[in-house]
C-alpha cells in the first residue's frame, strides 16, 4: 500500500503537465505529440509561448497549490536548462507551489543529454525518468532508437548521482522476446533501477510505421500467451526485488510513486501546456477536459494571438467523468474509492457486475469502500474495465 | 420513368425479385384497328409467394409465360405453369432477354416443350430491356389469349384480389369485375364476411391510381369505400351490390396460411415497442405474416411470426430493419409439429420451447413437402446428397437433355434451415427448387439445446430429428464457438438432449489484453475506445456472464451439416 505522503488526499493535488514536442528522430512504434525538425527550433520563441500559456492557465485556475510537474515530450532534454529553469520559474510565480514539489523531466539517455542534467538539476528539476527503453543494443536498434545499452547505463549513473529520484522505462513483449530472454533483462535493470521503474509493454498503435509492418505481417509481436506470460513473470521478479506495481506498468518502492503520474490515475486537477496537452481542470464545479493545437508552430501561433492553445474545452458530463475515474483509478494497485465513484456518477456502480468480477477473482472489495483489481485481473484490465462501466 | 416500376419496394429492386404482384391497365390499339384494354397483372414466381400468383391466375382469362433465356426453365416455372393450367388457362410462352450473349433461345424453348409439355413453337423472342418486339406480345395477348366474358347487365360479381392500406385513401380494395358494373356512390356488399360499403371511387392503374367512373366485367381495378381495416377484407371474398345481389358467390380461393415460424426479438430490448408498432404497420400490408407476443429467457420481449417460407421470412426481417430501422435477432426457423400427448390430447407446436415433457408424447408428426428440383446434369449427384442428407425420399428423377428434375419428398424441417442456401452452393446457383406441402408424417423428434457456460439459451433450442441431432448439435457448436468472442473465463459450448451432453466446444479465456501507456494525460482517447467497447457490448445479448453476439444467433442456424 502507499505511504502516508502519496495517500489519495480528494482533490488536492495539482499536476502541470508541460509538452516539449520534439524529438531528433521519430520512434517506429511511438504514436506521442512529437516532431523532428530539420531547421533549428527557436526555442526563445517556443518559451515565450510556455510562459504566455502558463500565464493565462493560472488566472483560470486560482488558488491552486502546484504538487507536481512533469516535463514530457517529444524529448524534453533538447531544451536548454535555462529554458526549463524559466518554465518552471514562470510556474511559481503564478502559481503556488508545495515545498516538496515533484519535478519530474523526461530525458533520453544519449551522452549529450546526459551532460545537461546537472543544468536540468540547478533549474529546479528533482526528479528524472529515463527513456531507456532496454538493455540490448540489437532491440534498442529495432525500436528505433539513437542510444546503445552502454549509453544508456552511463546516463542512469549520471542521473543517480545528480537527481534526488529517478526512474527509467523499457518496453517488453518486444518482437521474438521470449520470458526466458526478458528475465536476465529485467534483473539487470533492476540491479540498475533507484525507487521507480515503468515497464511498458509494446503496443501497436495506429498510424505509425509499426502498424504498417504489423499489418503487413513483417513484424510479429509474441502472441497472447507469451505476453501474459512475460507480463507476470515482471510482476513476479519487480515484487521480488521490492519494486511491486503500484500501477499496471508502473513499479516503485513504496512511497516513491511517481506523484504527477497518480495525479492521472487518481482523476485529480491538472493543466496542460504546450502543443498537444491535455488537462482537466474544474471550473465552477464543472469539470473540463481541455486540449492544446497539436501541431508546434500552430500552437505558438495560437498562444501568441489568443495567450493559449487550448482547441477543445469541454465540459465532461457525468458518465463520461465517471468513465475516466474507472479507467484511470483502476489501473492503480489501491483501486478506487466506491463512494467517491457513486458522487461522481450518481450511482453506484452495478452490484451484479461486481458481483460477477469478484466471484472470477478479478476485482476484490475492502470494508473501507475500495475496489481494487487483483493480480488475477490486471491482465485483462481492459475487459475488467469495460463490464464495470457497461 | 425509374427502371423496375411495378418491384417499387427497395427489396425488390435490390435482389430483382417480385413480392407483391402488380396491376396496370392499358389501351392498345391492335393491328386489327381496334383498340383492347389489357388488364395486366405482374406476379411474384417464388414458391413462398403462390397464393399471390393463385390469385392474380383467379382474376385473368390467360397468360404470359416469361422465361429468362439465358436461365432457362426452372422449378418455380413449372410450377407457376401448373397453376396457371388448373385454372384454366390460355398460356403463351415468351423468352426474354434475347439480347443478352447468354441467351439461347432455341435451347429454352426446346426446354419447355420438353419438361413443362408446353407448345412453344409460337414462343416470343423479346427484349424486354431494348424493347425488342415487345409489340409482339401485346399483339398475342389480343389474339391468343381470350376476352373475358361477362355480362354488362347481370348483376355485380367481383373478385376481391387484394387489398392494402394506403396512406391517403385508406384501404385500397383491388378487384377484378366478373359481371355488372361497379361505381362510386354503389352500396356494395362482401358476400363472405356479409359487410356493406359505400364506394367512395372506383379506379385502375396505370400503373399509378387513374380514377375512373365505372369498372365493368373483365376490367382489373380498385375501390376505396371507408373501409378501416386491411382486416375487414377477406382475400377471395364476392364483391356483389347490396340491392341487387347476385346469387352465386365466387369460388375464392384458400387462405394462405403460415409454415414457418421464428422469434423476433429487438437487440435493444428499448425497442420492443417500436417493434410492435412495425409490425402493425406491416401487417396492414400484408396479411399473410402472422405475430403475437413471446417471452424469452435468453432475449426477452419480442414477437413469435409465421410465414409463408423462408424468403418471405427474410424479407420481412429486413424490411422491419430498414423501413424502421430496427435491430433484430431472430431465431431458429420452426415448422408446426402436431403431437398427440399421452391421454389422447393433440397439440400443435411451433415453438420448441413449448416442447412438452417427452415422457407425455405418445406420437410426433412433421409437415413433409414434396420438391422439385432442377438441376444442369453436372451438378445432379451433389443435389441428391443433399436431398438424402436431409432425409429425402426420392419420387422421380428424369432428364431432359442435360438437364436433371428431381423429385423428393422431404420434411420441411429439414428445408427451412438452410436447404435453398446449401442447394444454390453446391449446384453454383443453377439449380431451382419449388415445393408444396403433402402431409403430416410420424417423426422420432428430439429437442436439442444449446448450452453456453452450463446455461441453456432458449433461443437457441430446435426440435431435430433423432438421427440428424449429434450433427447438427456439433455444428452448432463449433460454429459459436467461431463466433463467440473470448471473455475473461473460458466457456463451455455444448449440445444436449435432455440430460445427455452430444457435443462439447470450449471458448479459451483470453489471458491478456492491452493496456498501454498514457500519454501526457490523454484520457479522452482511453475513453473513447471504453465507448467503443460499451458500444460494443450494447450488440450483444448477455447470458449468465456471457455476452453472444447478435450475428450468433443467425450464423449458428445455417451451418451446414
Amino acid at each position: 500500500m502507499p505511504s502516508d505522503d502519496v495517500q489519495d488526499l480528494g482533490g488536492q493535488a495539482f499536476g502541470v503537465y508541460v509538452h516539449w514536442p520534439f524529438c531528433l528522430s521519430k520512434c517506429p512504434y511511438c504514436d506521442f505529440n512529437s516532431h523532428v525538425r530539420h531547421v533549428a527550433v527557436d526555442e526563445p520563441r517556443f518559451l515565450r509561448a510556455f510562459v504566455t500559456e502558463i500565464e493565462t492557465t493560472a488566472k483560470r485556475t486560482p488558488g491552486r497549490t502546484v504538487s507536481s510537474i512533469f516535463l514530457g515530450g517529444g524529448t524534453p532534454s533538447l531544451m536548454q536548462p535555462q529554458t526549463v529553469g524559466t518554465i518552471l520559474d514562470t510556474i511559481g510565480k503564478h502559481w503556488k507551489v508545495a515545498p516538496d514539489v515533484e519535478v519530474t523531466l523526461e530525458a533520453n539517455p544519449s551522452s549529450v543529454e546526459a551532460m545537461r542534467f546537472r543544468g536540468y538539476r540547478a533549474a529546479g528539476v528533482n526528479r528524472v525518468s529515463i527513456g531507456v527503453q532496454s538493455l540490448e543494443d540489437g532491440a534498442l536498434k529495432a525500436l528505433g532508437r539513437l542510444h546503445n545499452a552502454r549509453e544508456a547505463l552511463d546516463a542512469v549513473a549520471i542521473a543517480r548521482t545528480t537527481f534526488p529520484r529517478y526512474s527509467f522505462d523499457l518496453i517488453y513483449a518486444r518482437p521474438g522476446q521470449t520470458p526466458a530472454s526478458w528475465k536476465p533483462e529485467l534483473e539487470r535493470a533492476l540491479s540498475e533501477a533507484g525507487e521507480h521503474l515503468s515497464l511498458y509493454q509494446l503496443t501497436i498503435e495506429p498510424d505509425t510505421p509499426f502498424h504498417t509492418l504489423h499489418a503487413g505481417g513483417k513484424l510479429v509481436v509474441p502472441d497472447e500467451d507469451t505476453a501474459r506470460d512475460l507480463f507476470d513473470v515482471t510482476q513476479e521478479i519487480c515484487t521480488r526485488a521490492g519494486l511491486p506495481a503500484y500501477e499496471i506498468s508502473n513499479h516503485a518502492r513504496p512511497g516513491a510513486e511517481c506523484r504527477h503520474n497518480l495525479v492521472y490515475w487518481r482523476t485529480h486537477e491538472y493543466a496542460g501546456i504546450g502543443p498537444g496537452a491535455h488537462g482537466r481542470l474544474d471550473i465552477e464545479g464543472q469539470r473540463h477536459a481541455t486540449a492544446t493545437e497539436r501541431r508546434p508552430e500552430a500552437w505558438v501561433m495560437r498562444v501568441e494571438s489568443d495567450g493559449h492553445g487550448i482547441v477543445t474545452d469541454e465540459e465532461l458530463l457525468r458518465e463520461e467523468r465517471a468513465d475516466e475515474f474507472l479507467l484511470m483509478g483502476l489501473r492503480l494497485a489501491e483501486g478506487v474509492d466506491l463512494n467517491r465513484y457513486s458522487a461522481i456518477a450518481g450511482k453506484p456502480l452495478d452490484p451484479l457486475q461486481i458481483k460477477m468480477l469478484s466471484e472470477l477473482g478479478f476485482i476484490e472489495t475492502d470494508a473501507s469502500g475500495r475496489l481494487r483489481v487483483t493480480q488475477a485481473g490486471f491482465p485483462v484490465l481492459d475487459a475488467v474495465v469495460a463490464d464495470l462501466a457497461a | 420513368m425509374v427502371e423496375q416500376v411495378l418491384d417499387s419496394m427497395d427489396i425488390e429492386r435490390e435482389r430483382g425479385i417480385t413480392i407483391k404482384a402488380q396491376t396496370v391497365r392499358l389501351n392498345y390499339k391492335a393491328r386489327d384497328g381496334k383498340t383492347y384494354i389489357l388488364n395486366l397483372i405482374d406476379t411474384p414466381g417464388h414458391v413462398d409467394f403462390a397464393y399471390e400468383v393463385n390469385r392474380s391466375l383467379a382474376a385473368c382469362e390467360g397468360s404470359l409465360l416469361v422465361v429468362d433465356a439465358s436461365q432457362g426453365v426452372e422449378a418455380q416455372t413449372l410450377a407457376n405453369v401448373y397453376h396457371a393450367l388448373d385454372a384454366g388457362h390460355e398460356v403463351v410462352p415468351v423468352l426474354n432477354k434475347v439480347d443478352l450473349p447468354a441467351a439461347e433461345p432455341d435451347k429454352v424453348k426446346q426446354q419447355i416443350e420438353d419438361v413443362i409439355g408446353l407448345d412453344a413453337s409460337n414462343a416470343i423472342r423479346i427484349s424486354a430491356k431494348t424493347g425488342q418486339n415487345v409489340p409482339e406480345v401485346l399483339e398475342a395477348i389480343v389474339t391468343r389469349l381470350p376476352p373475358p366474358k361477362g355480362d354488362r347487365e347481370a348483376a355485380l360479381k367481383a373478385l376481391l384480389v387484394d387489398s392494402w392500406y394506403d396512406s391517403y385513401l385508406g384501404v385500397v380494395v383491388l378487384v377484378r369485375v366478373v359481371d355488372g358494373t361497379m361505381k362510386k356512390g354503389q352500396l356494395i356488399r362482401m358476400m363472405g364476411t356479409n359487410a356493406t360499403y359505400e364506394v367512395d371511387r372506383v379506379g385502375v392503374f396505370t400503373p399509378k391510381l387513374l380514377p375512373v367512373d365505372e369498372l365493368g366485367p373483365g376490367e382489373i381495378g380498385f375501390l376505396t369505400a371507408s373501409i378501416k381495416e386491411v382486416a375487414d377484407t377477406r382475400v377471395g371474398d364476392t364483391i356483389t351490390d347490396d340491392r341487387k345481389p347476385t346469387e352465386n358467390a365466387l369460388p375464392g380461393f384458400r387462405p394462405s396460411i403460415p409454415v414457418v415460424f421464428c422469434g423476433l426479438f429487438p437487440v435493444d430490448a428499448a425497442q420492443f415497442e417500436d417493434l410492435r408498432a412495425a409490425m402493425g404497420r406491416l401487417r396492414l400490408n400484408d396479411a399473410s405474416f402472422s405475430y403475437e407476443m413471446e417471452t424469452s429467457a435468453a432475449l426477452g420481449f419480442g414477437f413469435r411470426c409465421g410465414f409463408l417460407g423462408l424468403l418471405h421470412l427474410e424479407i420481412i426481417q429486413e424490411r422491419l430493419e430498414r423501413e424502421f430501422n430496427l435491430d433484430l435477432i431472430a431465431t431458429a426457423p420452426s415448422v408446426i409439429y402436431k403431437m398427440t400427448l399421452r391421454g389422447g390430447k393433440d397439440i400443435e407446436i411451433h415453438n420448441p420451447v413449448d416442447m412438452p415433457d417427452p415422457m407425455q408424447i405418445l406420437e410426433i408428426r412433421e409437415p413433409w413437402i414434396e420438391a422439385t428440383i432442377l438441376t444442369p446434369d453436372d451438378y445432379l449427384g451433389a443435389v441428391l446428397k443433399l436431398c438424402q442428407d436431409r432425409r429425402g425420399a426420392q419420387v422421380d428423377l428424369t432428364y431432359v437433355g442435360s438437364r436433371a428434375m428431381a423429385k423428393y419428398n422431404l420434411p420441411l424441417n429439414e428445408v427451412v434451415f438452410d436447404f435453398y442456401d446449401r442447394l444454390k452452393s453446391v449446384s453454383k446457383g443453377y439449380a431451382s427448387f419449388d415445393y408444396h406441402l403433402t402431409d403430416y408424417k410420424p417423426a422420432d423428434l428430439v429437442k436439442m439445446s444449446i448450452l453456453v457456460n452450463d446455461e441453456a439459451v432458449d433461443a437457441l433450442s430446435m426440435l431435430v430429428h433423432r438421427t440428424r441431432a449429434e450433427g447438427r448439435g456439433r455444428a452448432m457448436v463449433e460454429k459459436l464457438k467461431e463466433l463467440i468472442p473470448s471473455h475473461m473465463f473460458q466457456i463451455p459450448i455444448q449440445a444436449a438432449i435432455g440430460g445427455k451432453i452430444i457435443a462439447r466446444e470450449t471458448v479459451r479465456a483470453f489471458r491478456k489484453d492491452v493496456t498501454a501507456k498514457c500519454y501526457g494525460g490523454d484520457i479522452s482517447r482511453k475513453r473513447k475506445l471504453l465507448d467503443k467497447q460499451k458500444k460494443g457490448k450494447k450488440r450483444m445479448r448477455q447470458f449468465g456472464k456471457v455476452d453472444i453476439p447478435q450475428e450468433a444467433f443467425i450464423a449458428a442456424l445455417k451451418v451446414d451439416v
